[in-house]
């Protein structure tokens, strides 16, 4: 059952689903696992994404992961900003996936929990997120977690 | 987007039901909390049933139980059973190429009805009974809390 294959310790005995701030040798593992669920190889994306959440995370930024480094089956990434069109302090949740596999389990919810748990330790209590309009699968995800809309209306044109 | 009676009745039932899934409740149960016709409502419960989403059950004790999967139905998918939820910005006939301020109309209330749409699509009912047991309504801001309760008291 796939239950037990996410808590099954792996044969380098750690867990899949322990959540951690992530380390210059998870990248291959978020970029492994972003390209299979968005079909997309993001190489220098991710890595830049490592430098500057990862590597200079200080105390606002957040770049976790969950399971073994050549295993990585769940990541969420975010930080805090502030005063962004007079917006007051917030969490900000810009990247999150969890393998196929790994889905229905809760791990998706852990990994939101552990974000927000960290967004309160920074001093800040609400989390913003942007999502697709027909990816109805993530925008379900985070209204589960009590997302609602938001203050703020998202608003774009093209540049022809 | 305004609802009909029959939809509104209808998202309640399943809400209601869906809470408690082991339990069975009349239609006359429900009408009584809502305040609302148990005729109607009953007729709305039989479509519910064909529907595949409520079971009837006959007899002293009988009632209505929810069969659906409470996580993977949406508001979107029970409106639909009463409802066209086609694009309300479509407007009855094709346009002429000089009705520009209908053409411009149409296309903002489009923007309108995809929001809605896509909101309608993103909440499960276990989703919207985890909401309706947080209460949010009651920390939101005043208006918005008083739109709410105003809107609750029109139905």
């Amino acid at each position: 059952m796939v239950q037990q294959a996410v808590n099954r310790p792996s044969s380098e005995g750690e867990k899949l689903d322990v959540i951690r701030p992530a380390s210059l040798a998870d990248v291959p593992g978020v970029i492994a696992l972003d390209e299979e669920v968005t079909g997309l190889l993001k190489t220098d994306y991710w890595h830049d994404m490592f430098e500057r959440f990862g590597a200079r995370r200080g105390e606002s930024r957040f770049f976790l992961v969950a399971g073994p480094p050549r295993r990585i089956v769940g990541v969420i990434v975010g930080e805090v900003r502030a005063w962004e069109f007079g917006s007051a302090p917030s969490g900000w949740i810009f990247a999150v996936q969890v393998r196929a596999r790994q889905r229905l389990h809760g791990l998706g919810s852990r990994l939101f929990d552990a974000v927000c748990a960290r967004f309160r330790a920074a001093g800040v209590y609400s989390v913003r997120t942007m999502v697709a309009r027909d990816n109805a699968e993530i925008h379900a995800f985070f209204r589960s977690q009590g997302m609602m809309a938001g203050p703020f209306i998202e608003l774009e044109m093209r540049l022809d | 987007m305004k609802l009909q009676k029959a939809t509104v009745f209808a998202l309640y039932a399943v809400l209601e039901l869906a809470a408690q899934p082991e339990r069975q409740q009349t239609a006359i149960e429900i009408a009584e909390k809502y305040g609302i016709s148990a005729h109607h409502l009953a007729k709305v419960l039989r479509d519910l049933g064909r529907a595949g989403l409520v079971d009837a059950v006959r007899g002293v004790g009988g009632g209505y139980r929810f069969t659906g999967n409470a996580k993977r139905l949406t508001l979107m998918d029970v409106i639909r059973l009463f409802e066209d939820a086609s694009n309300d910005a479509e407007g009855p006939s094709p346009l002429t190429a000089d009705q520009e301020a209908a053409a411009g109309l149409r296309f903002v209330l489009a923007e309108l009805d995809a929001q809605i749409g896509a909101t309608l699509r993103s909440i499960s009912l276990a989703t919207m009974l985890k909401l309706i047991a947080r209460r949010p309504w009651e920390s939101a801001a005043p208006e918005q809390a008083r739109r709410t309760m105003a809107a609750a008291r029109r139905r």
